[in-house]
């Protein structure tokens, strides 16, 4: 089970600023290891952040982003003390959902 | 600037295309690292000690809460700048990881061997150790240098740690002082601290532990001291050692006054 | 605690917080007279017959060529002075020790990765020549620099075994062959 995401929200003058720190090895699929084997492919290939049930945020990922990743994204009409909802998907079928109040 | 493309700057590596120049090059360094400064998933580690700090844990399932890290049990903040330093109840001089062992085995009831089990992470196998030093280190952040000498113990703790710095040996008769005693040096492109002088001191000491990005892990002051020590081809200094610690004594006190900054970011 | 004192202290705690491993032994920490003497603050200056005891002792365990032959192949010695490993406890002791030159010196104009502990090189055989006294001299620098310049911060190549022969016959023709890109 992954580590828990960072989730920063703050609202200012209409425009909610969200920070998000994902855990995550990032492997590319093309490192090798001590012994000269292919290091397994592991990244992350689907972000999507929601708000009032509704997806103000939805990207593709690949291998070129870095280990323990750092997204930061603007959307338009949240509110103070209402949530922010960021989850990720990986190509092995882990997924990971955290929650974050805007400020 | 839409999120888009935010995120593709945020994520951009730092592309340093031949033929530019050597001082451009340390330029488009230090503009890279000011563009990690914002996300430094040093924090990821931080949460993780903080919850290790809280967790009850060990044979004695006991939390981290009364460890007294020179300040009282369970004071955090602020306890990190008076490190290292003389404890009473141990009678010794110890760093920060020293005492995060003591109290694990004192508090909750781990083997002296079972503690130290895996000092600095690497990969899937991760270290608590560097995971309780960037939250304990993140709770002095602002906090200004200020290890005091008075105790006769850390002043011979300093001596000895000054002596270290110097002592050339190996085969390739390296000292710490080889790459960290004149200003202005640089080893190919990275600039290197002048430890003995207090602006390079300070500015050196307050920025570990550090989130390496090279790396993907967060390292600590123990482990800065036994990569260096690898490097100059030494054999391999022992965690949370005497001399590890004098070393440390030395070096932080050198940086006396300077505002603690870290866990920061670097390449 | 006095210097001396605390020298000894010093010496004791290192034995006892290190461990031995792969290649990296104990013994590391055992100094010869020049490691022992040089273990000093660059502010500190050593007395002119100290400093001259040390450089009169290495230049004595410079050892030449068999074959009498300093100059060996440039582009060999472009890799050595490129390479950074070797003698780490985390290297492996079959595969070649580089010398690592750009660590701390400028060599070449194509090279803008380069330390500036040391001098720059560049251009370093095109104002000295090469004479058989350059290449001896340029040899005895890489062999033991300590022998031309007490408490030198550059390791000893040839004395400490860090670099073999012909190794350094690669490093004194990048200094020194006309044909090097140093000299360009």
């Amino acid at each position: 089970m992954a580590d828990p995401m960072r989730i920063r929200a703050v609202s200012k003058d209409g425009i909610v600023n969200v920070k998000v720190l994902m855990s995550h090895e990032m492997e590319t699929g093309q490192r090798k290891d001590g012994s000269g084997k292919i290091v397994p492919a592991h990244f992350i290939q689907n972000v999507t952040a929601t708000h009032n049930g509704k997806t103000v945020l939805s990207a593709q990922w690949g291998p070129a982003v870095s280990k323990n990743p750092f997204l930061e994204f603007n959307f338009k009409g949240g509110q103070k003390g209402e949530r922010i909802a960021v989850t990720w998907t990986d190509n092995k079928g882990d997924k990971r959902t955290d929650e974050a109040a805007i400020n | 600037m839409n999120a888009l493309q935010r995120m593709a700057g945020a994520l951009a590596l730092a592309a340093l295309a031949g033929g530019v120049y050597a001082q451009s090059a340390v330029d488009e360094i230090a503009k890279y690292r000011q563009q990690l400064q914002d996300g430094n998933p040093a924090e990821l580690w931080e949460a993780r000690g903080e919850d290790l700090w809280k967790q009850k844990r060990g044979p004695k399932n006991a939390s981290l809460e009364a460890c007294d890290l020179g300040k009282g049990p369970g004071v955090v903040k602020g306890a990190y700048a008076l490190m290292p330093r003389y404890f009473a109840d141990a009678d010794r001089v110890m760093d920060l990881e020293t005492r995060l062992v003591h109290c694990m085995v004192t508090l909750q009831g781990f083997s002296q061997a079972d503690a130290v089990k895996q000092p600095f992470g690497s990969g899937s196998r991760r270290s608590n150790f560097e995971a309780l030093a960037a939250w304990v280190t993140s709770e002095s952040k602002g906090s200004p240098m200020n290890v005091s000498l008075s105790h006769p113990k850390m002043k011979e703790s300093y001596q000895i740690g000054e002596k270290m710095f110097f002592f050339r040996g190996g085969p390739h008769d390296f000292a710490c002082a080889t790459c960290h005693s004149e200003s202005g040096k640089r080893i190919r492109l990275q600039d290197l601290p002048n430890l003995t002088e207090k602006a390079d001191a300070q500015r050196g000491y307050t920025t570990w532990p550090a989130y390496r990005v090279s790396q993907g892990e967060l390292r600590s002051f123990q482990w800065r001291l036994y990569d260096c020590f690898r490097q100059q081809r030494f054999p391999e200094l022992k965690f949370t050692s005497e001399g590890s610690i004098a070393l440390t004594t030395f070096l932080a006190r050198n940086a006396a006054g300077g505002t603690f900054n870290a866990p920061a970011i670097k390449r | 605690m006095s210097d001396e004192e605390a020298s000894a202290r010093a010496l004791t705690v290192m034995k006892a917080s290190f461990n031995e491993r792969g290649q990296a032994k104990l013994d590391r920490l055992d100094q010869d007279e020049t490691q022992r003497l040089c273990s000093i603050p660059p502010s500190v200056k050593l007395p002119k017959e100290v400093t001259d005891r040390i450089e009169k002792l290495n230049l004595e365990l410079v050892k030449y060529p068999t074959d009498g032959r300093m100059l060996g192949d440039w582009r060999e010695g472009e890799k050595i002075a490129q390479r950074g490993v070797g003698m780490q406890f985390s290297d492996n002791p079959k595969n070649p020790a580089g010398g690592n030159c750009y660590a701390c010196h400028q060599m070449t104009k194509e090279e803008i990765s380069f330390g500036t502990i040391g001098p720059s090189l560049y251009n370093f055989g095109k104002l000295r020549g090469n004479s058989e006294a350059i290449q001896r001299y340029t040899w005895g620098k890489v062999w033991n620099a300590q022998a031309y310049s007490a408490c030198s911060n550059m390791p000893r190549f040839g004395h400490k075994g860090i670099l073999t022969e012909k190794q350094i016959k690669d490093v004194v023709a990048l200094l020194l062959d006309p044909s090097s890109p140093v000299n360009k």
